[in-house]
């Protein structure tokens, strides 16, 4: 049997003090493309962080299993260079450090961990021209300082252009249609297919299902409350554009109370 | 980052605060005429130095410490308690740099300074001031053939008196300051420096100062003169052995700049930075200040401080040749308990003077960093120019910034700019590095030399690679 690529078991997480994730149970495996869905305040941002292992969120209970092993475990940077990747919803700005630096930072990173042969300046520019590509980025923005003075368009695509150059297992992508126009969308969506493939799953986080017409999932997932209330193929994303989260948020509040029965028992 | 991990790393030792087993001439601690003589008699000084040492130090006494503006406190200097010579014994005079005692050369090794010139690349002459004295001075003779002198300061003295009697003392005044008459009464050794007219120096020239013996202090003069259109790019580097006593470092550089010359003065300043607990460290009472007396003159100082339990420092230019410029490049850095209290002063006289200021100050662990700068310009200096940019970057919650522009302009031509920003490495920042597979250490480092980018790119290459990974070390186990 395939062992998952990620499997997520009864997990209940906090953001600070706050309980957000009240029981989630996922499993991904390799090659999927899974949604997930959910109105704002449901706990998609904070599944997300989880995974990627931000400061001030903390497990207090289920499992996080990535490749079979235990991912809660590990600080944020050893996630990352075991292969677990999270597209920011918001780029954060370096002043000072070129775009081109830190992705050769990056990926050496990684490739010191994988056992790989660090690449030089000259080689990492024609690996990074290569991948550019697939995002459309410009040689000027290699050159500008990482993400500062970017357009919201321009971070998103230097997101993805660090998923083509990190190549992760497991890549989360948080909120990546947010604030796009329709052209950077088709740019983006184009360049997360092309990174498709059978050792590669990827978890999309969303509000809108307009990304799911241009990167169709395996399976859509929608979180409501801490937990996920509903699955189903991608023709969900279609039912809950139609209806709207009310209509899901309200069959959750009528299940809840067995499903809480059903945890603590 | 976990507490475990942030105590290891705050544990790490100063890498250079090792001491060298030598046999040393030293004077008893203590001040007074005879100890001025003393050294004078030492370096073999002629009357007019004497008499100009004496001079300082009749000036000093009237003096006081400065204690009430500067952003820097500690306990009182017992001014009697510290030993104002300190010189390893040299059997004879040294006919070549091979002879240099092999202990001391093996000291300047382990700093990294390698005394040898057949083994040195990179085109840099050095002058080794061990303590009290110069122990080493190579490419003498390769500069000789440009008529270009780079000498340890008690030679210059003697073979060359005339140019040092008529520059000495002529930008930073005997009684500018306290810390300066105490200089002017007991200075040691330093560097001298003279190129003459329309020679461009082809190589860097550098010092690097190493204090070796306790309770000494070391107060060294360093004296560069840049004659007509000539160019020079000079190099200061510094390190102590660590230590639980403070020891008092008071220098005094003065450059002169003559019609079209340009002098570039960079600094990497590396002295004992003290214990997390405050205890120990170097007290670097410094008084730099460069004159552009020519027209089209330019001096650009670049200092990346580091070290040092207390910086009281503000490298400065007076432009007084019409069109001169004025370029003051900062980096300060202070972790530990370390407190800085450093920036400029450009005083704008001649017409159409330009100054840039860009001072970058980071604060981590229980710093005090203070950026103070004072930009005049007078009433004859029309069209004068002022850029001045102070960046603060924070981090952690236990230390602190703090920025003092002080502006006088009394020409209405002049055109002042001045910005100033004050940041907080994030821990959104942090994370995103680490997300992507980089250590948090690494992205510290990453952030802090980016912030410090426009300053470090004002180094000479060789300088900028050893200033980065010196604010490395400097800041690690300072991040939580």
């Amino acid at each position: 049997m395939t062992t998952p690529m990620l499997e997520i078991r009864g997990l209940h997480a906090t953001a600070g003090e706050t309980l957000i994730l009240k029981g989630i149970d996922l499993v991904l495996m390799p090659g999927e493309v899974h949604a997930v869905m959910g109105p704002n305040g449901s706990g998609k941002s904070t599944l997300a962080n989880v995974l990627a292992g931000k400061p001030g969120y903390a497990v207090v209970k289920g499992q996080v299993l990535f490749e079979g092993k235990d991912l809660t475990a590990m600080p944020p940077e050893e996630r990352a260079r075991a292969g677990v990747f999270l597209a920011f919803q918001y780029p954060v700005e370096i002043p000072g450090v070129s775009n081109m630096y830190f992705l050769k930072q990056a990926v050496n990173a990684v490739r010191q961990h994988r056992g790989i042969e660090e690449l030089d300046a000259m080689e990492f520019l024609s690996l990074a021209r290569e991948k550019m590509k697939l995002v459309e980025m410009s040689d000027k923005l290699m050159q500008r300082s990482l993400n500062e003075g970017f357009s919201g368009g321009e971070k998103k695509r230097n997101e993805i252009l660090q998923m083509a150059l990190l190549e992760p297992k497991l890549a989360v992508l948080d909120e990546t249609d947010s604030g796009l126009d329709i052209d950077a969308l088709r740019v983006i969506a184009g360049g997360v297919n092309a990174l498709r493939g059978p050792d590669r799953s990827m978890l999309l986080i969303t509000h809108y299902q307009r990304l799911l017409d241009y990167i169709v999932p395996d399976r859509v997932h929608v979180l409501s409350g801490g937990r996920i209330v509903k699955s189903g193929g991608k023709e969900l994303a279609l039912e809950l554009e139609e209806k709207g989260y009310g209509w899901i948020e309200q069959a959750d509040g009528e299940r809840s109370p067995s499903r809480e029965a059903a945890a603590n028992g | 980052m976990s507490n475990e991990t942030l105590e290891q790393l705050a544990s790490r030792d100063y890498e250079w605060g090792f001491t060298t087993k030598i046999e040393m001439d030293i004077v008893e601690p203590g001040l007074d005429e005879s100890v001025i003589r003393f050294i004078s008699a030492k370096k073999e000084e002629p009357a007019w130095m004497v008499e100009w040492r004496l001079e300082a130090f009749r000036r000093w006494q009237k003096m006081e410490e400065p204690h009430h503006w500067a952003r820097v406190s500690y306990p009182a200097i017992d001014y009697q308690a510290i030993r104002y010579y300190a010189a390893p014994k040299q059997q004879r005079k040294l006919e070549s740099l091979d002879e240099l005692d092999p202990e001391l050369r093996r000291t300047y090794e382990k700093l990294g300074i390698s005394l040898d010139e057949q083994k040195r690349l990179a085109g840099v002459a050095v002058d080794a001031v061990f303590d009290s004295v110069s122990v080493a001075t190579t490419f003498k003779k390769e500069l000789e053939k440009h008529g270009i002198i780079f000498c340890p300061f008690s030679e210059a003295v003697k073979k060359h008196p005339e140019l040092v009697q008529k520059y000495l003392g002529s930008v930073v005044p005997v009684n500018d300051n306290f810390f300066a008459a105490l200089n002017s009464a007991v200075f040691t050794d330093g560097s001298f420096v003279y190129i003459p007219p329309g020679v461009r120096c082809p190589m860097e020239l550098s010092t690097y100062f190493r204090i070796n013996a306790s309770e000494t202090g070391q107060f060294e003069r360093t004296l560069i003169i840049a004659d007509e259109g000539a160019y020079v790019s000079y190099l200061e580097g510094c390190t102590a052995p660590q230590r639980d006593e403070n020891q008092l470092h008071a220098a005094v550089v003065e450059l002169i700049a003559l019609d079209d010359a340009q002098i570039k003065y960079s600094t990497v300043q590396n002295w004992y930075p003290g214990d997390a607990d405050g205890k120990g460290g170097i007290y670097n009472f410094v008084t730099k200040r460069g004159k552009c007396a020519g027209k089209r003159s330019k001096i650009s100082w670049t200092q990346v401080e580091t070290g040092s339990a207390i910086t009281w420092k503000y490298p400065s230019c007076i432009l007084l040749g019409d069109d001169s410029v004025g370029e003051f490049y900062s980096v300060a850095l202070t972790s530990k308990r370390q407190q800085a209290d450093t920036g400029t002063k450009m005083i704008h006289i001649g017409k159409r003077t330009k100054s840039t200021i860009v001072s970058k100050g980071i604060s981590a662990a229980h710093g005090q960093n203070t950026y103070r700068g004072l930009v005049r310009i007078q009433k004859g200096a029309d069209g004068a120019r002022n850029y001045s940019q102070c960046d603060s970057l924070l981090i952690g919650s236990e230390c602190g910034a703090h920025t003092f522009p002080y502006l006088e302009v009394q020409n209405p031509t002049a055109k002042v700019e001045h910005e100033a920003t004050t940041s907080k490495i994030g821990e959104d920042q942090l994370f995103y590095c680490q997300q992507r597979g980089i250590s948090e250490e690494d992205a510290v480092n990453m952030i802090v030399n980016g912030f410090c980018k426009r300053v470090l790119k004002e180094l000479p290459m060789e300088f900028a690679v050893e200033a980065q990974k010196l604010l490395g070390v400097s800041l690690e186990g300072a991040v939580g």
